[in-house]
C-alpha cells in the first residue's frame, strides 16, 4: 500500500493526482477525492495565509494516511496540503482514497480530513478585502466533535 | 541546566515576537506545564502569548504531547494554538 503525502506552496491538479495512484492498477473500485478550497466570505476576504510546522505537517499527515488505511483497508491515499497566501477560489487541500469498494473510500477520505484538521499543524490567518488587519481563523468545537466519532 | 531548542507558530510566534529561540531551562522544569511556568516568567511576552495555557498545545521532537509530559531528552519543543488547517 501507497500513501503519498506533500505540504507544498504550489497548485495540486486533482485529476493528474488521481491518475498517478490509480496508475498500473486494475485492483481498485472505488476512488473518493476531497478538495477544500478557499473561500471569499461574501466578498470579505482577500486571502489565507497558511502557515505549517515543517517536517511535523508531513510527518503528522502521513501518520493519519497510514492509520486510515489499516482502519478502512485502503488500497492507496493521496494528501496534498498547500501553505503560503492563498486566494478565493485556489486549492487548499487535497485527499484521495482508494479502496475495492465505495463505502471504505468514503469512511477513508472523511477520517483522513477529521484528522487532518485537527492533528496537522496548520494555521490560518485571514488577510481582509478592506486592507484591515485579519484575524488567525479559530479552531472550531464542531472539529473536534467530528473527529471524536471515529 | 539542560538546552533546549524551542519553536512557536500562529499567534503564539507572533506574541513572543518570535519563531524560535534556544533557551537555558533551569533542573526544576521537568514537564511542558513546568516549561510553560518558566516561560512566563520572562516576561509580558510570553505571559501575553501563554495566558490561556488550557488551549495551548506542544509537541516534543514534532510530536504531539499533553501538558504533563516530562521534556527529558527534547531537541526541540513546540507550542502553537489549536490547529486549523484543511
Amino acid at each position: 500500500m501507497t500513501a503519498t503525502v506533500r505540504v507544498q506552496r504550489e497548485d495540486f491538479d486533482l485529476a493528474a493526482e488521481v491518475a498517478a495512484l490509480c496508475r498500473g492498477r486494475t485492483d481498485i473500485g472505488a476512488v473518493v477525492t476531497f478538495s477544500g478550497l478557499c473561500r471569499d466570505e461574501a466578498g470579505a476576504l482577500a486571502a489565507l495565509e497558511l502557515e505549517h510546522y515543517p517536517g511535523m505537517a508531513e510527518t503528522e499527515i502521513s501518520r493519519i494516511c497510514r492509520e486510515a488505511v489499516a482502519r478502512f483497508g485502503l488500497q492507496a491515499a493521496t494528501a496534498i496540503h498547500r501553505f503560503g497566501r492563498i486566494a478565493p477560489g485556489e486549492n487548499i487541500v487535497l485527499v484521495i482514497a482508494a479502496a475495492p469498494h465505495r463505502q471504505a473510500a468514503f469512511d477513508g477520505a472523511n477520517f483522513i480530513m477529521d484528522f487532518l484538521k485537527t492533528s496537522a499543524p496548520f494555521w490560518k490567518k485571514e488577510h481582509r478585502a478592506d486592507g484591515s488587519a485579519g484575524e488567525w481563523v479559530s479552531a472550531k468545537d464542531a472539529d473536534d466533535a467530528a473527529r471524536q466519532q471515529w | 541546566m539542560s538546552t533546549v531548542n524551542l519553536v512557536y507558530f500562529s499567534w503564539v510566534r507572533e506574541r513572543i515576537g518570535k519563531g524560535e529561540e534556544t533557551l537555558e531551562l533551569p533542573a526544576d522544569v521537568v514537564t511542558i506545564a513546568d516549561l510553560l511556568a518558566h516561560l512566563k516568567s520572562l516576561g509580558e511576552e510570553y505571559e501575553a502569548a501563554f495566558e490561556h495555557e488550557r488551549v495551548i498545545r506542544a509537541a516534543i521532537n514534532q510530536e504531539h504531547v499533553e501538558h504533563g509530559e516530562p521534556i527529558a531528552g527534547a531537541r526541540e519543543i513546540a507550542f502553537f494554538p489549536p490547529m486549523t488547517g484543511g
